[in-house]
């Protein structure tokens, strides 16, 4: 099985996010980026699938700061490629981000054709679309968003996914391979790779860069203005030892007759 | 007359005693060899270095038997019977040699006019110290010591082996007085009885003889037996304490080999590391002393020691045949299999049962290389991956920004120097529990006041301080303990700074030990505490009044177990002209809080009767009049609060770290209180 | 038809969620500000008797299609975007939740039009539509604009009050037919229902919710005794279910219920987004968590800095008591 990963990396909200002089993006100074959380699901699938069905594991990615350590970890927990595109600048463009991530896929030989691509279902900062369904788009291939689980079958082609639906709902699936799915959860926890491993990956792996392509998106979406987020409102806050905390909460419970 | 001049029908005496002899050696340098070339698959180590001072350690911790008077109630039988052992076996090789050469005549120990006595008087000792010591094991029962066939085998040897002596020197002096008068004391009281007796004077002398042969032959069968037995520990201890660590115990030995993490398979182990389990007396020392196992979690040091012993022994043989036939079975895991890995993640490297162990077994690496095997195979708890990646990405285990490194000095109406930018003599390095719990925020800041007025030029790393790897490294990623190392090293050497000092034993225990461009002198590491009472020794500091309180003082394990330093504080509270009432389990013999080595980041069993922290404060509150526990470690802080309030004992005692004693004292008005103390921030 | 603002109804196994109306409220107050129609857009199979329900737009389109039984992202989006392609729609408001993630998406990229996720708000400025956007789990803001029409506007949960988009009325139908493939690539199988749980906690009156913050599964039970005091139920965020610590019925947020108890008392949640949208519209929401800075406290009436391990037995212990002199 061929397994792609797309990952991206996205602003890290543990830091203090500031707005950027010209009003309209984030100041670089204070920002250090991240995995987004469901991609590391996503590959978690992605390897779980390959121990159980063996087959390869790529991840790719667009060039970013502090993404190598990423790629690193991804070859220490089992990837056995991966792909960075360079040459691109960051920004609030999912979709640019898809679009450039389809034509690599695309173009580069042993990408293609591939049985799955995995990526995380929503990112934080997926401001002009999701990379998933874009990338699907781009690569005329199906696609399936919040996904709990897949099985895959190898013979009729296709995988068997669940999808969460409200209420704690899950609906069962039939994908056509090879397929795009956005997954929310991976079957188990993403794994611990200890720092020796990724450090010693990092000294004998490569990751391969390829350029990125150089026609460019025109803009769809104009971001007119950057704010910090306004705080509606804050609850009232109660103080004091635990005894009297609790007297004060029965006191409001018995207000409303709850108590 | 030698007993072994004597036909057993056709064969004389000695002819038998050659053969049992042959067979009793045999068995054992048999067994001997083969025990040899199992420690032969542990990997290699150098402990041959610095001779005189592993002689010395032979000198007092085995012929000196130091560490066993911890228990003076098994210390002086067991001295009594380590000697009485090594004068029976000059004596029983005497009389050995005497029965195998009877045509010669050996100058033996009996027939000496000084020797016999002692050996005579010997005899009865070891049979007093044996009566205490069974007492002791089978009636009291303490805990790890267990009731086993062997031990109560190896009893009735060494006590058969006095009896026999005796009732043969008895029946002896009865039938052949003749022999020059010695004075033996029991002997002679022995003989004074059954010469009362005619029926036991008329056969003496074939008692005598009866007894001769019993005591030659259970000492060749003890010969024989001695290796396969617990007992072992008579030949082991002495090479074990010979071969034990030199290097400080705050030191833990890094990885052989890079590529291979942790070990688990018998051969990953050093052959230091599989004496342990032959030197291994099974004392229960060492059990007894473990925090967490008197707690009721799964940790248990001698366990560990014998699961290992019992590995080598089951499959180590396997293993040896390999060599010449390489197709066999699989050697089955060691964890999952005999070790479950809640006994390996329960332990707080606390270093109770490396400290008591009196044979220098090596517990704690062997239970951080089986981690370091965990880490690798990534099986580690929730809390304590997210512990993990928090420290790689952000250098602290709370998961907050660098930059929020400082932000404990907002309180503060002045900004501390950075050493980063300008020259100071002492460089604090604060730790992340001083920087980031809010419980401890406070008292960083009242530290830093009380530096201030006694003029000590001191500076901060502000944001480039990461935490330093101490308990990184006991939880068994290495990799993160030499990332973090490598950054610190780069941040400590941009900075400018004399003297270093931590207000976290954690911290002073890695940077002291472990950080090796730190040591040779040329930046010695403090604990805060040290500096303190330098400050109030040399009048730098004058307290304004003294407290009168009456406190006990908690040693932390990383300041005093590993560190060796008791008295600083001590001299600290006494400049304050606090009461101090030590407490049972004080100094090296200190109880840990149960934080240590990552158990802050980890999940409870829930297996405990009560944690480790509650069983101190309940002792601390036991001394009477005391209401103040005084710590000097933040993680005892926080454990020890937490203690307080799950055993309902915050009315009736204050923990208090050092730095606010010292504060009140000076007339310092206390810091703002902050908020509750929080263990891991939710999600 | 054409330059009228689109709402799709998010119509599920035959129901119209709740966020539906939120948008149709939000979606008509656009409308009235261009000066143009509201108009309801209902993908499904046999599902005509919901459009009773769509009183507060001036239109319906209704498409019906077998194809459009059980919703894929890929059936919806196809369908809608030939309607757009046919009928030109000033802009498309999409609910943003499980049932449609990806749907805005797909069809921004198949028609080439800006496509906007995350919109808490929708304004128009000088005659331009203007959407007030929510990025990185809330802690920034951002106004953006399409530069093409129509924009794909996905909408966030809690734009509006449902109420106001809940009239009863009788909308225009247009029954419109479009062509999907025969053999789709993504095939419905089945729904897995959650285990009941016995308990139905979208009908509590009181929820005690378990976060992270309780650490263990063994002190849900310190929140099953407060619960049991105040005659309620015991739910969870996420990562309490992803843990086991209870089963999927009790879970609370986007992938699962939207509750409305009359108190709402969160334990160890700091209250990210995913959460928030399943319980922001109880009537009373009381907090619990060590970290005074938890987003939670933007949204509960009362809050508590501080450990739940340690308030929960307490407060249990008064609620039992003030019980018993009451009682008694």
């Amino acid at each position: 099985m061929n397994i792609h990963v797309l990952l991206k990396m996205v602003p890290d909200v543990v830091e203090e996010l500031e707005i950027a002089a010209d009003g309209k993006s984030l100041a670089p100074e204070s920002l250090r980026m991240i995995l987004s959380e469901s991609d590391g699901h996503a590959l978690e699938e992605a390897l779980l699938l390959k121990e159980r069905y063996g087959g390869q594991v790529t991840v790719l990615a667009l060039d970013s700061p502090e993404l190598d350590d990423v790629l690193f970890t991804s070859l220490a927990k089992g990837a056995d490629r991966a792909v960075k595109v360079t040459g691109v600048e960051t920004g609030l463009t999912s979709r640019r981000a898809a679009r450039i991530l389809s034509q690599v896929i695309a173009a580069t030989d042993g990408l293609m054709p591939a049985d799955l691509l995995l990526t995380g279902t929503q990112a934080i900062d997926d401001l002009d679309g999701l990379v998933g369904p874009l990338v699907a788009h781009f690569l005329r291939l199906p696609f399936v968003a919040i996904v709990v689980q897949v099985g895959v079958d190898a013979a009729t082609g296709t995988a068997t996914v669940v999808k969460e639906y409200p209420g704690g709902v899950r609906g069962e699936f039939e994908v056509r391979l090879p397929a795009v799915l956005g997954i929310q959860a991976a079957e188990k926890p993403p794994r611990y790779v200890p720092v020796a491993k990724v450090r010693a990956v990092a000294k004998s792996r490569r990751i391969e860069s390829l350029p990125a392509p150089s026609q460019l998106e025109p803009p769809l979406v104009e971001v007119l203005q950057m704010m910090k987020p306004e705080v509606a409102g804050h609850a009232e806050m109660l103080e004091g030892p635990v005894e009297k905390i609790s007297e004060k909460v029965c006191e409001i419970l018995a207000e409303r007759g709850l108590v | 007359m030698i007993p072994t001049t004597a036909k057993f029908g056709p064969v004389p005496g000695w002819a038998i005693l050659y053969l049992v002899f042959l067979v009793a050696v045999g068995l054992f340098a048999w067994r001997v060899v083969f025990l040899v070339r199992l420690l032969r698959l542990g990997g290699p180590e150098n402990r041959v270095d610095r001779v005189p001072e592993r002689l010395k350690r032979v000198l007092v911790y085995v012929f000196g038997q130091r560490r066993l008077f911890d228990e003076p109630l098994v210390g002086i039988p067991h001295l009594l019977i380590f000697y009485g052992f090594v004068v029976f076996l000059l004596t029983t090789t005497g009389m050995l040699f005497q029965g195998l050469l009877p045509w010669f005549h050996l100058p033996t120990a009996e027939g000496n006019a000084y020797l016999a006595p002692v050996v005579d008087i010997f005899a009865v000792l070891v049979l007093g110290g044996l009566a205490v010591s069974s007492f002791r094991r089978f009636v009291i029962r303490p805990a790890g010591l267990q009731l086993t066939w062997d031990a109560t085998l190896v009893n009735a040897l060494i006590a058969s082996l006095m009896v026999t002596y005796l009732l043969a020197e008895g029946f002896r002096l009865v039938a052949l007085p003749g022999e020059k008068a010695i004075w033996l004391p029991a002997g002679g009281l022995l003989a004074g009885w059954i010469a009362k007796s005619a029926t036991l004077s008329a056969s003496a002398l074939a008692s005598y003889q009866v007894f001769w042969w019993a005591h030659v032959l259970i000492v060749l069968f003890f010969l024989a037996y001695l290796p396969y037995s617990k007992h072992l520990h008579l030949l082991a201890a002495p090479f074990s304490v010979f071969f034990s660590r030199l290097d400080p115990p705050g030191r833990l030995p890094a990885p052989a080999r890079a590529e291979i993490l942790g070990a688990e398979r018998l051969q990953e182990f050093t052959w230091r590391q599989l004496l342990s389990a032959f030197a291994c007396a099974e004392c229960g020392r060492c059990e007894r002393a473990c925090p967490s196992n008197q707690c009721g979690e799964p940790c248990s040091p001698r366990q560990l020691i014998h699961k290992l012993k019992e590995q080598l022994l089951g499959y180590g043989p396997a293993l040896l045949d390999k060599v010449r036939a390489p197709a066999g079975g699989e050697e089955p895991a060691l964890i999952s299999g005999l070790i479950a890995p809640a006994e390996l993640w329960t332990c707080a490297t606390c270093l109770a049962c490396v400290e008591r162990c009196p044979v220098f077994n090596e517990h704690l690496s062997i239970m951080v290389d089986l981690r370091r095997r965990l880490v690798e195979r990534g099986e580690v708890d929730p809390r304590l991956e997210e512990a993990l990646r928090n420290l790689t990405r952000y250098g602290n285990s709370f998961g907050q920004s660098e930059r929020k490194r400082t932000a404990w000095t907002q309180g503060l109406d002045f900004k501390p120097k950075d050493a980063r930018r300008e020259q100071v003599e002492w460089l604090w390095y604060l730790g992340e529990y001083a920087c980031y719990h809010p419980a401890l925020q406070g008292v960083t800041r009242t530290l830093a006041r009380v530096l201030r007025l006694a003029e000590v030029d001191y500076g901060i790393l502000y944001e480039a301080e990461r935490n330093a790897g101490n308990d990184s490294r006991r939880v068994g990623e290495e990799g993160l303990f030499d990332l973090l190392r490598e950054k610190n090293t780069a941040a400590l050497q941009g900075a400018r700074f004399n003297n270093l000092f931590s207000t976290d034993p954690h911290v002073y225990n890695t940077l002291k030990n472990e950080y090796q461009e730190l040591n040779h002198g040329r930046h010695p590491v403090y604990h805060y505490a040290e500096l303190l009472a330098d400050l109030l020794d040399r009048g730098r500091l004058k307290a304004a009044r003294r407290l009168h309180y009456r406190v006990t003082y908690h040693d932390p394990c990383y300041l005093g177990r590993y560190n060796g330093v008791y008295e600083a504080p001590r001299g600290v509270l006494r400049a304050l002209g606090v009461e101090l009432k030590e407490m049972r389990r004080s100094r090296r013999n200190s109880f840990c809080c149960g934080g240590g080595g990552g158990r802050v980041w980890m999940e409870e069993t829930g297996e405990a009767r009560a944690r480790p922290s509650e069983s101190r404060v309940q002792e601390a509150v036991s001394l009477d009049g005391v209401e103040t526990l005084v710590v000097a470690c933040p993680k005892d802080y926080v454990m020890f609060s937490d203690a307080l309030k799950t055993t309902g004992l915050e009315g009736r005692l204050a923990v208090r770290d050092l730095t606010e004693l010292v504060a009140e004292a000076l007339g310092l008005a206390p810091d703002v209180a902050v908020a509750a103390p929080p263990r891991q921030r939710a999600a | 038809m054409a330059g009228n603002i689109w709402v799709l109804t998010e119509q599920w196994r035959g129901e119209v969620s709740e966020i539906t109306y939120e948008v149709l409220a939000l979606g008509s107050e656009v409308a009235a500000a261009l000066g143009v129609k509201l108009e309801a857009v209902l993908l499904g199979h046999k599902v005509k008797s919901l459009v009773a329900r769509l009183g507060k737009a001036d239109a319906v389109l209704y498409v019906d299609h077998a194809a459009l039984a059980e919703p894929t992202a890929e059936a919806q989006s196809a369908a809608l975007a030939q309607l757009i392609k046919e009928k030109q729609p000033r802009s498309v408001l999409i609910p943003l939740t499980n049932v449609t993630l990806g749907v805005g998406t797909l069809i921004a990229a198949q028609l080439e039009l800006p496509g906007v996720n995350f919109c808490k708000d929708l304004r128009v400025v000088d005659g331009r539509l203007q959407a007030h956007c929510v990025l990185y789990g809330g802690k920034m803001e951002v106004l953006v604009t399409g530069l093409r029409e129509p924009a794909i506007l996905g909408i966030s949960p809690g734009t509006r009050p449902a109420e106001k988009g809940q009239e009863a009325g009788t909308p225009v139908i247009e029954e419109v037919a479009v062509a999907l493939p025969e053999v789709p690539s993504v095939r419905f199988k089945k729904y897995i229902e959650p285990e009941a749980g016995g308990v139905d906690i979208t009908k509590q009156d009181v929820l005690v919710a378990v976060g992270r913050g309780i650490q263990t599964q063994d002190n849900v039970a310190l929140a099953e005794e407060l619960a049991e005091a105040l005659g309620g139920a015991v739910c969870g965020s996420r990562p309490v279910i992803d843990q086991g610590w209870l089963p999927l019925s009790r879970q609370v947020g986007k992938s699962g219920a939207i509750v409305k108890p009359k108190l709402y008392l969160a334990a160890g949640i700091s209250g990210a987004p995913e959460h928030v949208e399943g319980m922001k519209n109880a009537a009373l929401i009381i907090a619990i968590n060590m970290d005074p800075d938890a987003p939670i406290f933007n949204l509960a009436h009362y809050g508590i800095a501080g450990d739940a391990l340690e308030i929960l037995p307490a407060l249990t212990e008064e609620v039992r008591r003030t019980s018993k002199k009451k009682a008694g």
